[in-house]
């Protein structure tokens, strides 16, 4: 069961059976712009790219994205730079994972964003999403739609943070603009 | 009504088809001759023996089992025969197993009925450097066969029994058996199970009861006994009109030994000889909550010796990774006690009252703790990766263990180069007693470079410097002897250069055994020697690579990997001699000349910055523990602690041996 959510909303992260998870993976995926014109070999791929920030007490500890892919402590994990998105079949072309039973004692949220390298706005991207995946088991937890996005390039899609002894996600899809996740720090920490 | 035999004791038999059950603790090979009215068998025919299981009315195993099932028709055996013996052995030496039966458990020997009753049993005890016994005969008696115990070992094996019994070529009998055996342990495991036309009709026959549920069939009632059976299994009475008629020999060709139903496994469940590839092994499922156990070898890789490997650096990786988090949480809880502190200073109103002490002794819970909480998650990591560590360094190859594993006691020339070979320990401050190897690929991609320098963290009794320049050449003189140790015989050529002598203490064990290219070489001129002739090899060999001609090299060359072990640097060294070392350092190890440089940094310092690309070339190690070297992923200081010899320990020298030994018989 999928819960598709809504800026805003927040899901915690328990198991149905009440197990709480230990390994959630953050999906990105997108479509490049169909191309026009003439030139149809001319590239017009768009590379959008996921990053993490790790915060204790709202100071960012760690930063997980493509030229840093595994958090310190390594608890978190990027699969890998992906530039020019995918086939748009709803795969993901970029991931971020996390080890929730190893990340570190202190920080206590995980922010998970995604910007645009290239410069195109959500406008011009078609069927991205961002994801969170009980990587356990395959199981989709929660999706949030991209599409339809406004002339941004980059959104802070949603955080994960500490509840009592278990996590909870808040889904956050607030828009900003930026190159790399140093451009969004200022729009990230007031929603810490 | 079993009768327990005596050695010498006899028992009438009332039954023609039976079964001889065997059951030792280790695997045996079972045999059976045939004897004439003068107990002589009359030639290699007559004997069922693992390499020709059948004969009228008899048959053995193919393999040599833990327990035995021969099956036997007296009715069906020729009228010339007038005793069957049967016969146990041990398998040859070559295969493995105990030589001699007063090794093993004493065999039990039980005839019985089709049905599984026992008619008579026999416990053959007594057997010393036996090797081969006569357990039981069975022999004509008047018209009747009766059984007796008969236990008479032979210290000679088989081909002394079988020249007992009068077989012509005794000798080369016993061998063929012994080869028989080797064959079929080789092929014991893999071997898909052949189903023989014989097979198929015992298959759809009834089982016979095992031993242990042997029915309360009346065992004297002779009843029909139907000599024209397909199988000598089927369970008396099964095909009752069956009509009396002569025998026939070929009807008791089945394999012996029948399990319930099925296709029998002669392996003896303990013993795994022609294993497949080895599976990787993987950790045993973990009870939820619990980490898994620990498994060496548990990593991928096409070898194990590349499983250990990659399993090592995932360890190294791991305490890196759980080291950056604590150490993480603690900087932070440090920070963060010291705002709240600070805060606590500057509030006013925390000024009068014990307010401000309570804002500090909060402050100093929170910070105690959030780093007990890290403490905690960091002992869970390091209790895993210590049991693992437990598993892992007894697994170790030669080329990954400690001196001191005994491994290297058992330390044959190796015929493959390792993967890597273990350099020293590595660990890190907040655990000290866990040791990751320090392992590098092969061949070396850097120089070495052992500092014999005194950098300030010595301990004051390495003050002097001697003592220290002592330990840097031993632990040269240890890593040097290990990459001998490790590379197939003649791969790995050492040279040493020292110039005042002052290493001939420590060089001792490498010049001793002889290993070495030559006399570590003395004095300026010695120096020029060696260097010239390593920097021709590496002038000619990379003329020959860039000339994609490298099979046209001088005959005779040695294509061994070159190590040049330079002591007392630059004593001895002119400018020329120092261009050459560069020229070595930077150009040798793409073909296969490594450098290895016992060296003071200081005592260099004459030729300024003309040097350093030199010293960061090489890999520094140094003789006492000290941190500097960082690993790739979080980069934290780890301390690196040498490989050495431990005192008093012969190991080096012994493996030394080998190696010279080795070196001699192949060059």
């Amino acid at each position: 069961m999928t819960v598709n959510m809504t800026k805003g909303q927040a899901i915690s992260l328990q198991k149905n059976d009440g197990g709480s998870l230990t390994a959630v993976r953050m999906g990105l995926g997108w479509q490049a712009a169909p191309r026009r014109g003439l030139f149809g070999s001319r590239t017009r791929e768009i590379d959008l790219d996921a990053s993490a920030v790790l915060f204790a007490d709202k100071q960012p500890v760690d930063v997980v994205f493509f030229r840093h892919l595994v958090s310190d402590d390594g608890s978190v994990r990027h699969t890998g730079d992906n530039l020019v998105g995918g086939v748009g079949q709803g795969g993901d072309d970029e991931a971020i994972l996390v080890d929730l039973a190893r990340v570190p004692v202190h920080i206590d949220q995980i922010v998970f964003t995604v910007n645009s390298f290239t410069g195109q706005t959500f406008q011009e991207v078609q069927n991205a999403f961002c994801r969170l995946v009980d990587e356990t088991n395959g199981q989709e937890l929660a999706r949030y739609t991209l599409a339809g996005g406004g002339a941004y390039t980059a959104q802070i899609m949603a955080k994960v943070h500490r509840s009592g002894p278990g996590w909870t996600m808040t889904a956050l899809g607030s828009p900003a603009n930026g190159r790399t996740f140093q451009d969004l720090m200022p729009a990230i920490l007031p929603v810490l | 009504m079993t009768a327990e035999l005596v050695r010498g004791q006899n028992h009438p038999l009332s039954q023609v088809r039976l079964e001889i059950r065997i059951s030792a603790g280790t695997p045996i090979v079972a045999s059976a001759t045939l004897g004439d009215e003068n107990g002589k068998a009359r030639g290699v025919e007559w004997v069922a023996h693992p390499g020709a299981p059948t004969l009228p009315g008899l048959e053995v195993s193919r393999q040599a089992a833990a327990d035995h099932r021969l099956a036997v028709d007296l009715a069906a055996m020729p009228e010339a025969v007038h005793r069957v013996s049967v016969l146990l052995a041990l398998p040859t030496a070559a295969v493995g197993g105990p030589p001699r039966f007063g090794a093993v458990a004493a065999p039990f020997v039980a005839v019985t009925g089709l049905d599984g009753s026992e008619v008579a049993s026999y416990t053959i005890t007594g057997l010393d450097a036996e090797s081969a016994v006569v357990a039981l005969e069975l022999y004509r008696r008047q018209g009747a066969w009766k059984v007796r115990a008969v236990g008479q070992g032979y210290s000679g094996g088989l081909a002394e029994l079988f020249a007992d019994q009068g077989l012509p070529e005794a000798h080369h009998l016993a061998g063929g058996i012994h080869d028989a055996v080797a064959r079929g342990l080789a092929r014991s495991v893999p071997a898909p199970q052949r189903t023989a036309d014989g097979d198929r009709t015992r298959q759809t026959a009834a089982p016979a009861p095992g031993p242990d549920q042997a029915g309360p069939a009346p065992q004297g009632a002779p009843g029909p006994v139907p000599p024209h059976s397909s199988s000598p299994y089927h369970p008396q009475g099964a095909q009752p009109g069956y009509p009396t008629g002569s025998s026939d020999p070929s009807a008791v060709t089945q394999p012996s030994a029948p399990a319930a139903g099925g296709p029998v496994n002669y392996t003896h469940p303990g013993r795994q000889t022609a294993a497949p590839p080895p599976p990787p092994p993987t950790a045993p499922p973990a009870p939820p909550g619990q980490p898994a156990q620990p498994v060496a070898g548990d990593a991928t890789g096409w070898s194990m010796d590349e499983r250990l490997y990659n399993q090592v650096w995932g360890m190294f990786e791991d305490l890196a990774r759980t080291t950056a988090a604590y150490r993480s949480a603690v900087d932070f809880a440090d920070s963060r006690m010291e705002k709240e502190l600070d805060q606590a200073l500057s509030d006013p109103r925390n000024r009068i009252g014990g307010s401000g002490d309570a804002a500090r002794e909060a402050a100093r819970t929170k910070h105690a703790d959030l780093v007990d909480q890290a403490r905690a998650a960091l002992d869970r990591d390091l209790a895993q990766l210590t049991a693992e560590a437990e598993v892992v360094e007894p697994a170790l190859p030669p080329a990954y263990a400690r001196w001191d594993n005994p491994v290297w006691h058992a330390y044959r020339v190796p015929m493959e180069i390792p993967m890597a070979v273990r350099l020293g320990d590595l660990y890190l401050p907040e655990s000290e007693l866990l040791r990751i190897p320090m392992l590098v690929r092969l061949p070396l991609e850097r120089g070495l470079w052992i500092d014999s320098g005194s950098s300030g963290s010595f301990d004051e009794s390495y003050a002097d410097a001697h003592a220290l320049g002592h330990l840097a050449m031993t632990t040269a003189v240890a890593l040097a002897a290990r990459l001998l140790a490790v590379y197939p015989a003649g791969e790995f050529t050492v040279h040493v250069v020292d110039p005042a002598g002052s290493g001939a203490q420590a060089l001792a064990p490498l010049v001793r055994s002889g290993v070495l290219a030559g006399p570590p070489a003395l004095g300026a001129a010695g120096v020029t020697d060696v260097l010239t002739r390593l920097t021709q090899r590496v002038d000619l060999v990379q003329m020959a690579l860039r000339g994609g001609a490298a099979d046209s090299l001088p005959p005779g060359f040695d294509t061994a990997q070159q190590l040049l072990i330079v002591n007392d640097f630059p004593h001895g060294f002119d400018d020329r001699a120092v261009n050459q070392l560069r020229y070595l350092a930077d150009e040798g190890p793409a073909v296969g000349v490594h450098l290895m440089m016992v060296a003071d940094r200081e005592e260099a310092s004459a030729y300024g910055p003309l040097l350093d690309p030199l010293w960061r070339s090489l890999l520094r190690l140094t003789p006492l523990p000290d941190d500097h070297l960082a690993d790739p992923w979080v980069g934290h200081a780890w301390t690196y602690e040498s490989a050495l010899v431990p005192p008093g320990s012969q190991v080096l020298q012994q493996v030394l041996t080998l190696v010279a030994a080795a070196r001699t018989k192949y060059t």
